[in-house]
């Protein structure tokens, strides 16, 4: 008998979020989902059925070719610069350093700041004619940054050319100041969560600091670079406010990302319907990377 | 490695790299304390010849009521995602039943979602309801959209406290109730401490709900800093003392409980 009302009471405290994850996590999806295939392009919602013409508009737009360049390119920049800079950083300030909490507070703090901070700083910073270009002219460089419609290694692919627009560059500048900290915490965890012993032992057979680094502690990071690259992939994917503040999808779209592109076709334009289309291709782009790691760390419990 | 880079090297290259991150707060600061007619190209990276605090008046004068906005809407949102996270991650790691792991892991994924996938049916719900526009409106949201990491975290938490003391109390004759009000709240004060943290430094920081489901008066402090910014005939003197004010609760919130702040920071990120 207690132990039912004990049941009843689990129930009970769980219930409202089951529901509220239920109605406004996957009712709202399927919802975005139906919005999308339907002919809903001003204020007042339509729902008949379009099929999949808002996508198939899509993948012909230049604007969304542009978005898909930019949203690849700033994605391996990014991913690559960040679990680079973090796992380096870790490993330096693993050193047994002196006022190690000292450098470890100032590579974490712009994780305090929004990106919209973030943003407006960086704007200032990169901002062609001032900031790091000062100093950068000193020895001959003066880049336009986040101005710039140049296009590095470009290809023509569709209507676009695909490469690195040297204005994304500008923004993964921002963006790594940005979350380096996150990935730095993760290192300097999974570091310290190495066992002495391990090391001890590799050390008395006479390894060196490199063989140990490469035999023993960067095998042993692995599972944490992993996480990194799921974890900064789908703030990748999404990242809209640092853009937003900081360039808005710039000249001939070189820093336009669907993000970006969704927030001003549904609520600029009133064009719901490809906004949602838009969102959906979002959401599986997150997915695609989500759930395997869901699955894979569910399991592993 | 280490022993060929030798320390001097070490601190070398994490002072350079120190520099490289502090560089923005320095041309912030440096630029929010000079006069608009100061700033020119040649005088940017030097400190102001006489301190001019006008650039903060005028910034704070535009911003103190979205600021306040801010705070009316973080601290209930705080308060009760940090409360619903508690109940959940106490039933999904104390009392799971049949399906707990699929139902957590179902709850788990909406911490990833992008949010333009949720967006336009909440706007329409959020009107139907009368909270478009409205502080509640968005306490509501950042409540619901918190959920995930909220129970997460606590369920996290809760999973470090041992089974036997469960054990003991319920043998003692405690139900589920008491045991959450003598035993798991107790114990999780530290835990609330960071969940809070966590979730007052992504509610403040957060952009796309506050840009979407808010106009004008009801706007929270990173939508007026951007508006702000977006606005103006550049007035880098008072969008960087702007920047420095709407930045200013979370950065004192680092400062001030740092170790609790990383915590947080692991917590949402090591996997569940």
């Amino acid at each position: 008998m207690k132990g039912n009302s004990d049941r009843i009471w689990s129930i009970l405290f769980i219930l409202p979020s089951i529901i509220f994850i239920g109605i406004f996590v996957y009712g709202f999806i399927s919802w975005t989902g139906y919005v999308s295939l339907s002919e809903w392009r001003s204020l007042i919602p339509n729902y008949s059925f379009a099929g999949f013409e808002n996508y198939l508009n899509l993948f012909k737009d230049f604007r969304f070719q542009a978005d898909i360049r930019n949203t690849i390119i700033f994605t391996v920049l990014f991913i690559g610069a960040v679990a680079f800079m973090g796992q380096l950083l870790a490993i330096l300030i693993d050193q047994n350093i002196k006022g190690e909490s000292i450098f470890r507070n100032i590579f974490l703090f712009p994780m305090a700041l929004s990106f919209v901070v973030t943003g407006v700083v960086w704007q200032w910073l990169l901002n062609p004619s001032t900031g790091v270009n000062l100093l950068l002219e000193k020895i001959g460089l003066s880049p336009k940054w986040y101005v710039s419609t140049e296009v590095l290694f470009g290809i023509p692919i569709g209507k676009i050319e695909f490469g690195i627009p040297v204005a994304i560059i500008a923004i993964v500048i921002a963006a790594v100041w940005q979350m380096t900290g996150f990935s730095l915490a993760m290192y300097l965890a999974g570091l310290r969560g190495i066992p002495e012993e391990l090391k001890e032992a590799a050390r008395m057979d006479g390894a060196s600091e490199w063989k140990l680094y490469r035999k023993i502690i960067f095998p042993q990071l692995r599972p944490i670079t992993m996480s990194v690259i799921i974890i900064m992939a789908h703030i990748s994917l999404k990242i809209f406010d640092l853009i937003y503040a900081m360039t808005g999808p710039g000249a001939n779209y070189v820093t336009d990302v669907p993000a970006l592109y969704m927030f001003e076709t549904t609520f600029r334009a009133n064009d719901y319907a490809s906004g949602a289309a838009i969102a959906m291709i979002l959401l599986i782009s997150v997915a695609v990377f989500i759930i395997p790691y869901l699955v894979v760390n569910r399991r592993e419990d | 490695m280490a022993k060929r880079l030798t320390k001097p090297f070490i601190y070398l290259i994490l002072i350079a790299f120190s520099l490289f991150y502090l560089m923005p707060v320095y041309v912030l600061i440096v630029t929010s304390l000079k006069p608009f007619d100061q700033i020119s190209l040649d005088t940017m990276w030097q400190l102001p010849s006489t301190i001019d605090l006008s650039s903060y008046s005028t910034a704070f004068s535009k911003l103190a009521p979205n600021i306040m906005n801010s705070f009316y809407l973080v601290i209930p949102a705080t308060l009760l995602s940090a409360l619903f996270g508690s109940l959940n991650g106490y039933v999904l790691s104390k009392w799971k039943f049949k399906g707990s792991e699929i139902v957590f892991t179902a709850i788990l994924f909406g911490m990833f979602i992008p949010y333009q996938s949720i967006l336009i049916p909440l706007i329409v719900f959020l009107r139907d309801m009368g909270l478009y526009n409205s502080i509640p409106g968005l306490i509501f949201t950042h409540v619901v959209y918190g959920l995930p990491i909220t129970t997460l975290m606590f369920r996290n938490f809760y999973a470090s406290i041992p089974y036997s003391m469960l054990e003991s109390a319920k043998i003692d004759g405690a139900n589920f109730l008491k045991i959450y009000g003598k035993i798991m709240f107790p114990l999780s004060i530290s835990g609330f401490v960071v969940v809070a943290i966590w979730q007052f430094t992504n509610i403040w920081n957060e952009f796309l709900f506050a840009v979407s489901l808010t106009q004008s008066d009801q706007q929270p402090v990173m939508v007026a800093l951007q508006n702000l910014a977006g606005s103006q005939v550049v007035q880098w003197n008072v969008q960087m003392a702007g920047a420095l004010l709407a930045a200013l609760p979370t950065l004192l919130v680092y400062i001030l409980v740092g170790k609790y702040f990383v915590r947080g920071l692991l917590a949402g990120s090591v996997k569940g």
